[in-house]
């Protein structure tokens, strides 16, 4: 048996600090600045809009423990209803973004109450056949444009539209600000009743119960904030890119990579996302940078074979790594 | 008065009735005991009264109201709060935090909880061990924090389910002591017991359950003169290596 | 006139739905010997399909092999590459959270579809001309000779495996392994074995799916997708660890598929397989025929 001490030092949280966060900060404020080359400005707004998908996600499935394998849906029901408003009204792409961000919340809450019953796999699946459901639907749904999706109407770049041509920079910016967001909301979760009981139902939905936690409203709640956030980005990515088509925003595949990035960087802790988009993205980009164009597919089989070695020999994440050793 | 009224409880699995007709109940203030062999149905008891599932017949009252098929988290907001025989504590969280997620079902305020939930350690005697994973922590450890994470939803009744199985004599004289303190402290409490020589002395009456029926119920001493009661206790054969 | 013609047509396609559905339970029955024995789920299963079919298709077009003779190698190789997984993958995340396993096998999902890309290209292939073609009527219903075997041989399987999960020493131990592995261990059966019999068994099971269908279907790296969607739906529906309710399932959703993309268009066919999954679950959340 271990000793009681023992295990307290292996649980010791790793104390980033009260220094750490805000010069972080400064450093990536002045990146863009400093480092001059498109491609890497690229990358880091990559960095940061996995980031934020992947914290969006922890929120339901780390901390929460209710693991979303559809959460492209959000990002996509997101990035469509902005682009609609904007193509079809003019409504300007940051009204768009809450709008899409509550869309998305909308649409959680309807999946939510239905399948929180669902334990484990079950539940899963259903999130994958949601999933690919709405895919199909939007592939057939020409008022939306189809599978052939929308290309965006290019307007001269400003704030109001979101648009911005000449440099990368404002998008940088953009997914900065929206990283910090969720950075900040969900610490403000982990402390507050709402974190404690998230991770209550996590570990034992009984437990909770007997003390007096509506594990299904708490749910619920932790659907509605995750869709919610997921949405807000469908806006940034569609704006990035200036184009929407179905298979962009709701392929399994890209589901799938958001909930690695905090897989990897360590599920249900604050800095995990972080930490797995940081080390994911700029593998995937060198990889289908490196090897994509002369061996396509050597690229995948990098991916894959690091994601069974991460998955066979460090299941608790980069996290859970850094905790060991603190 | 009374706080806790059960009244012809039934509860089937199946073709399995786990509690047939059962009527009891607890008076505010009281130390009630609940024995009966492996299997009588005593788990079940608990789980059908505090929420858990739900009578296919019968009707629980708490505090004056009508609490029949009311789910277990409002059952507990009510001031009526169980404990599980195969401990359940939060693994991956401190023993503080385990105990805060408790204290939370009376305040929202994260200062107000932390320190309600460090008083209770305090009081069941493992503020020493508050930063501790509670997976880390000793089986009798784990009892006792299951029993301050109850303690902090403010029960009223407290409903515990076989505490001391499992302990040592020493341990088990521990949680007796600390039962007399949870009790001195107004709270009621309606104990799951497997072990009669534990049970019987601090019980003020006793229930006893066998195949899912009342067979007994009175003060200890009655109880363990009962003829029926002996019997149902001698159809166990471990009972003797166990107590 | 019209009449006739919509019966017929709705005869013809029902017809064609069932035997969709055989093979579907054939690879979902692969999906959930391995599910019911351990409670892990093989995101890769679909992919697995996809090798068996480069196997039979590499075996055609390098050796003149026809898949029915490729058979018994192909399936030998993917018992080999089941054990191999368990082995090397599956036996370290065992214990793992859920979505440490999830991701064991998302990554062989990855790393399998990449290969495929890096060693045949995205292009479509098929194989030419093999001895299973052609076409037959049956009561004025036309059958494709090649799906109909596919079909008749995953229904003798779906058998095979049925009967020696219940009915051999062997399906026992598997059973009992399955039921409580410290009782299975006190019993003197070796889980570890059992295990890799179970990856083994469950990926010859989507061998001989797989086989069978490039006698009459596409081959390209993500063909692996849709079937092993449906799968997972399948097994799901079914219950988790159900040899009958996969079977059942599979049925269902092949029929349902082909039916419903024919009364209200090939785009939905999928979306209605996925809706059945959904409202079964909601209604039943382990499935048709799942303990609960």
């Amino acid at each position: 048996m271990l000793h009681e001490v023992e295990v307290l030092r292996r649980f010791a949280p790793p104390r980033l600090g009260r220094f750490v966060v805000p010069a972080l900060l400064l450093l990536l404020i002045l990146f863009p600045f400093v480092v001059n080359a498109a491609f890497y400005v690229h990358l880091m707004i990559l960095v940061f809009l996995f980031a934020y998908l992947g914290q969006a996600w922890n929120i339901l499935g780390g901390y929460t423990g209710q693991v979303s394998l559809g959460h492209a849906v959000f990002l996509g029901l997101g990035a469509y209803t902005s682009t609609l408003l904007f193509e079809w009204y003019g409504v300007s792409p940051w009204i768009g973004m809450i709008a899409g961000g509550l869309v998305a919340m909308a649409f959680g809450l309807i999946i939510g109450l239905p399948t929180f019953r669902l334990q484990g796999h079950y539940f899963a699946i259903a999130t994958i056949a949601v999933g690919e459901s709405v895919l199909a639907l939007f592939n057939s749904w020409d008022l939306v444009g189809g599978a052939s999706g929308i290309y965006r109407t290019i307007v001269p770049e400003s704030w109001w539209a979101m648009q911005f041509h000449s440099s990368k920079d404002p998008y940088y910016f953009i997914a900065l600000g929206l990283v910090v967001t969720i950075f900040t909301v969900t610490r403000l979760i982990e402390r507050s009743r709402l974190g404690y009981y998230f991770r209550a139902i996590k570990e034992d939905p009984d437990a909770a119960k007997s003390l007096g936690i509506d594990t299904t409203r708490y749910k619920l709640y932790s659907m509605m904030i995750s869709a919610f956030f997921t949405g807000l980005a469908g806006t940034l990515y569609v704006q990035y890119l200036l184009f929407i088509d179905p298979e962009m925003v709701f392929l399994l595949m890209l589901s799938i990579q958001i909930c690695l990035v905090p897989v990897l960087g360590g599920v249900g802790t604050l800095w995990g996302p972080a930490v797995g988009a940081a080390i994911l993205i700029p593998i995937s980009e060198f990889t289908r940078g490196y090897l994509g164009g002369s061996a396509a597919g050597l690229d995948l089989v990098v991916y894959g074979a690091l994601i069974m070695l991460v998955a066979a020999y460090k299941p608790a994440g980069i996290m859970g790594l850094l905790r060991k050793a603190s | 008065m009374t706080l806790l009224k059960v009244e012809n409880l039934t509860k089937r699995f199946g073709g399995l009735v786990a509690n047939d007709d059962v009527s009891m109940y607890v008076e505010r203030g009281e130390i009630v005991g609940l024995i009966g062999p492996n299997g009588a149905g005593k788990s079940t008891f608990f789980s059908t009264v505090s929420g858990y599932y739900r009578p296919d017949g019968g009707k629980v009252y708490f505090d004056g109201e009508d609490i029949t098929g009311l789910p277990t988290e409002k059952v507990c907001l009510r001031g009526m709060t169980r404990t599980f025989q195969i401990v359940k504590p939060f693994s991956d969280m401190t023993v503080l935090e385990n105990v805060m997620v408790g204290a939370f079902a009376r305040s929202a305020r994260v200062s107000e909880v932390r320190d309600r939930a460090l008083e209770v350690l305090e009081f069941v005697g493992l503020a020493d061990r508050r930063d501790f994973p509670a997976a880390g922590l000793t089986i009798a450890n784990k009892k006792r924090l299951e029993l301050a994470r109850a303690l902090a939803t403010e029960p009223k009744l407290l409903m515990l389910d076989e505490v001391m199985a499992g302990l040592t004599p020493r341990e088990t004289q521990e949680a007796v002591e600390l039962i007399h303190r949870i009790h001195e402290r107004g709270i009621t409490l309606f104990i799951v017991e497997h072990v009669m020589e534990v049970i019987m002395p601090i019980s003020d009456r006793v229930y006893v359950l066998d195949g899912g029926r009342k067979i007994a119920e009175g003060p200890p001493q009655e109880i363990a003169e009962n003829e029926e009661v002996i019997k149902a206790y001698l159809g166990e054969r471990y009972h003797a290596a166990r107590g | 006139m019209a009449a006739v013609n919509t019966v017929e047509i709705l005869v013809q396609t029902a017809v064609s739905g069932l035997l969709w559905g055989f093979i579907f339970a054939l690879i979902s029955v692969g999906l959930t010997v391995i599910f019911g024995v351990m409670d892990i789920v093989n995101f890769a299963h679909g992919d697995f399909l996809m090798v068996s079919m480069y196997g039979a298709f590499v075996l055609y077009s390098f050796w003149g092999l026809d898949p029915l003779l490729s058979l018994p190698l192909v399936v030998a190789f993917m018992f080999g590459v089941g054990v191999l997984t368990y082995r090397l993958l599956i036996s370290r995340v065992l214990d793992a959270p859920m979505l440490a396993q999830i991701f064991a096998t998302f990554g062989l999902l990855v790393f399998l579809r990449g290969a495929a890309h890096l060693i045949f290209h995205a292009d479509y292939q098929s194989i030419k001309n093999p001895i299973l073609s052609g076409s037959f009527e049956l009561f004025g219903v036309t059958m494709s000779v090649p799906q109909v075997v596919a079909a008749v041989g995953a229904m003798v399987i779906t058998g095979l495996v049925y009967w020696f999960i219940m009915k051999t020493e062997t399906g026992w131990a598997l059973q009992a392994v399955a039921e409580d592995k410290e009782a299975a261990s006190l019993m003197g059966i070796d889980s570890e074995w059992m295990y890799s019999l179970a990856w083994g068994l469950g990926s010859a099971c989507v061998a001989i799916a797989g086989v069978l269908l490039s006698n009459f279907y596409y081959i390209f790296p993500e063909v692996g997708v849709m079937f092993g969607l449906i799968a997972y739906v399948a097994v799901a529906l079914g219950g988790f660890g159900s040899v009958t309710g996969a079977l059942v399932a599979g049925v269902i959703i092949g029929v349902a598929e082909v039916l419903g993309g024919f009364l209200i268009g090939p785009e939905y066919k999928y979306v209605i397989v996925f809706l059945i999954y959904l409202a079964v679950v909601v209604l039943r959340p382990k499935g048709l025929m799942g303990k609960a």
